[in-house]
């Protein structure tokens, strides 16, 4: 069966998927209940499920990721929702030291099959810790996996993988994207594995690395670059822990040049793991430096600025023009 | 006097000027004294033998904690968290419990973990540095023990709502209704965890005891550091009853423990308990408590032992003879000797093994990692790896 979906309803029916599939996966956060979140990603869900299985939460981030922990002690799945990115730091200590934690302390006594979903990235004109691009935090965390969906189809699938998945993950959603394009889905077709990355479109000039909300800007970029005479190659990285470098070699080997663009902080962002790996493996197919695309070193601004502060089209191509004057 | 602004009675009028020896709310079956007394609320009637078992499981508790405070003195133990003065009010909750029920420690649950069946050399491996947690949480219904103070009320809270889900709570069947013990200090109720995990245990009712001992310094700052109020009155103000009990006596401390896991057993939710006791020796064997007590405090709790209280008790009405001590002090020893032997006997983790378990699978970037390592250390002569 074919629909057109948005990610937004990508996201809930891989939601409902995963709850029909196993009794154990439980949905908790703040309003996932009657309201079905505030982006509306758990609608209908608590109506069909019930309120032992789609949990209002009082509105204590920790309490929700702590609580997490004792239910997957007890054979539990649970799927939290942060409401907004800014809102997971009173979680960061659950996080990153008993979720991140147990199974390496329990010498894999215990797994912790908790999903933590986070709508993350900016462009929608909210207030400020509304914005946030948290991603390198936990990607910097031994325990954690981290994913970011950038499409429908892959919110779809990718969502019912990580519940399914034993370990945490660290599901990012792109929120400027939730209600924006529509894509086919076809639910019979074979998923892409949650871990691995994907070129979205070949080309062989330049290799342009992004995840989340920036992969539209690259493949907009790409466009763009077409008519100037440049084949831009971009791999949708979809998995930033583990990272899936397979493809990423395989590309810049043969394009010699490469850019990363992510809404985060440049500084000891992704792109800079992704920049001293790719110079590590593929340091003699290089013709430049990798550069990187991203959030200035500032604090997310007022968003009335915000789209001068986000990586977009102009500025990625700038980089990609860059690449060649080495 | 009431408030000029209307805020209405002052502190001291609702709950009376503060409490040094626990107040008159404390409940108590077994004075310092070793008087047996009764409440009109919580009491049980013990047997000889649950009375005899209680004092042993006591002077084992406080067996394992003098063995691996020595240990740690010996340089076999990088740190140890000691219990002395606790021994009742763990042992208390520990016996109160029932096979299904589960535990979430701190880092200095050892009677409880006795309790629980743990063989305590199991304790051991992570103050030695040769483990995280050698237990499997699940087999012995006990949490491992966690460093970050106040963080396992949280997962405590949310183990009790999955006991909700799986239908085991209030089913009117003893063998079946389960409840979950949080244990916490004095010093993790000022933690942002703690309170939100009373406020999710009220909020879903989850069958959840929260056991605080209040053992009056966390490190070197005393209660009123972290409270105005007494502890236990805290709960009012979540929802949900709280009690002091005299955490020196194991009678109470049981009787009280047993009421509210009884309780959230049957589904009436979450309940509080101080266990009000005093940290007889240091923090952990890193800390120097004449920096920051007087003595005379000390002094002034040794008279409240635990365990000679319930020693004078058993030997008054003539429940014990000799034999019953000479039998209990070669079982010490021979568990004192378990310790020390076994201790060292611990093996040593070895350098790959840290990258098998951090995940339930190795990624293939750890793969790579720990080959890499291997290599390494494979270059050197007469490698270990």
């Amino acid at each position: 069966m074919s629909t057109k979906i948005t990610l937004a309803k990508g996201l809930n029916m891989g939601l409902r998927k995963a709850m029909e599939a196993d009794d154990k996966v439980l949905l908790m956060g703040e309003d996932v209940g009657k309201l079905g979140g505030v982006f509306r990603i758990t609608d209908g869900l608590q109506k069909d499920f019930g309120e032992d299985r789609v949990i209002d939460s009082p509105l204590a981030e920790s309490g929700i990721v702590g609580t997490a922990v004792g239910m997957a002690l007890r054979g539990y799945r649970p799927v939290v929702e942060i409401q907004f990115d800014g809102f997971v730091y009173p979680a960061y200590d659950q996080i990153v030291c008993q979720v991140a934690k147990y199974t390496f302390r329990s010498q894999g006594k215990v797994k912790m099959p908790i999903v933590i979903r986070i709508p993350f990235g900016g462009g929608i004109g909210a207030v400020e810790h509304h914005s946030e691009s948290p991603e390198a935090q936990f990607a910097h965390t031994p325990g954690l996996k981290v994913v970011a969906c950038s499409n429908p189809v892959d919110g779809y699938w990718m969502i019912q993988q990580a519940i399914a998945h034993d370990d945490p993950v660290i599901f990012l959603e792109p929120k400027r994207q939730y209600h924006a394009d529509k894509a086919e889905l076809d639910e019979d077709a074979a998923p892409e594995p949650l871990f691995r990355s994907r070129v979205v479109r070949a080309g062989d000039d330049v290799t342009v690395l992004a995840y989340g909300p920036t992969v539209k800007t690259a493949l907009k970029c790409a466009e763009a670059a077409e008519s100037e005479g440049r084949n831009l190659e971009v791999i949708d990285l979809r998995t930033l822990s583990p990272l899936d470098m397979a493809p990423v070699y395989e590309s810049v080997r043969r394009t010699g040049r490469c850019v990363v663009t992510h809404e985060a902080h440049v500084n000891l962002g992704m792109g800079a793991e992704l920049a001293a790996r790719i110079t590590e493996e593929c340091f003699y197919s290089l013709e430049a430096p990798v550069l990187r695309v991203g959030a200035f070193d500032t604090p997310y601004p007022p968003s009335r600025i915000e789209e001068e502060y986000l990586p977009d089209l102009d500025r990625v191509l700038d980089a990609v023009d860059r690449t060649f004057g080495y | 006097m009431s408030d000029p602004a209307g805020f209405g009675p002052d502190l001291a009028e609702v709950f009376g000027p503060s409490q040094s020896d626990g107040g008159p709310e404390l409940v108590q079956l077994l004075t310092p004294e070793g008087e047996r007394v009764h409440h009109p609320e919580f009491d049980h009637d013990f047997s000889a033998d649950e009375l005899r078992g209680l004092y042993r499981d006591m002077v084992l508790t406080r067996r394992i904690d003098v063995e691996a405070t020595a240990l740690q003195r010996h340089g076999e133990l990088g740190i140890w968290a000691q219990l002395l003065g606790q021994e009742a009010a763990q042992i208390g909750a520990g016996r109160a419990l029932a096979p299904q029920d589960y535990v979430f420690p701190t880092y200095r649950e050892h009677g409880v973990a006795y309790c629980r069946g743990l063989d305590p050399l199991k304790l051991l491996g992570l103050f030695r540095g040769v483990d995280q947690g050698s237990w499997d949480p699940n087999e012995a219904n006990f949490g491992l023990y966690t460093i970050v103070i106040g963080a396992q009320t949280l997962h405590a809270t949310g183990y009790a709502m999955g006991l909700q889900r799986d239908g085991v709570v209030g089913t009117g069947d003893p063998g079946r209704d389960a409840a979950v013990i949080a244990h916490f200090g004095d010093g993790a109720s000022s933690q942002g965890d703690v309170n939100e995990s009373f406020i999710f245990a009220a909020s879903y009712n989850a069958p959840v005891v929260f056991f605080c001992q209040n053992n009056q310094w966390a490190i070197s700052e005393p209660i009123e550091r972290q409270t105005r109020i007494p502890l236990y009155q805290r709960a009012l103000g979540f929802g949900f009853p709280g009690i002091r009990v005299d955490g020196n006596d194991v009678l109470a401390t049981y009787a009280v423990t047993k009421a509210a896991l009884q309780r959230a057993r049957e589904g009436n939710g979450p309940s509080f308990v101080e266990a009000y006791t005093y940290r007889m020796g240091a923090h952990t064997t890193t800390d120097d408590p004449t920096r920051y007590r007087l003595n005379d405090e000390l002094e002034h709790w040794k008279l409240k032992d635990p365990i000679e209280r319930l020693k004078v008790y058993l030997r008054r009405n003539g429940l014990v003879d000799q034999d019953f001590f000479d039998a209990l002090d070669a079982e010490a020893k021979e568990l004192g000797h378990h310790l020390r032997e076994g201790c060292k006997a611990l093996p040593d983790p070895k350098p790959l093994d840290q990258f098998g378990y951090v995940y339930t699978e190795m990624t293939e970037e750890l793969e790579a990692q720990r080959a890499g390592f291997e290599a390494y250390l494979d270059s050197f002569e007469g490698s270990h790896a």
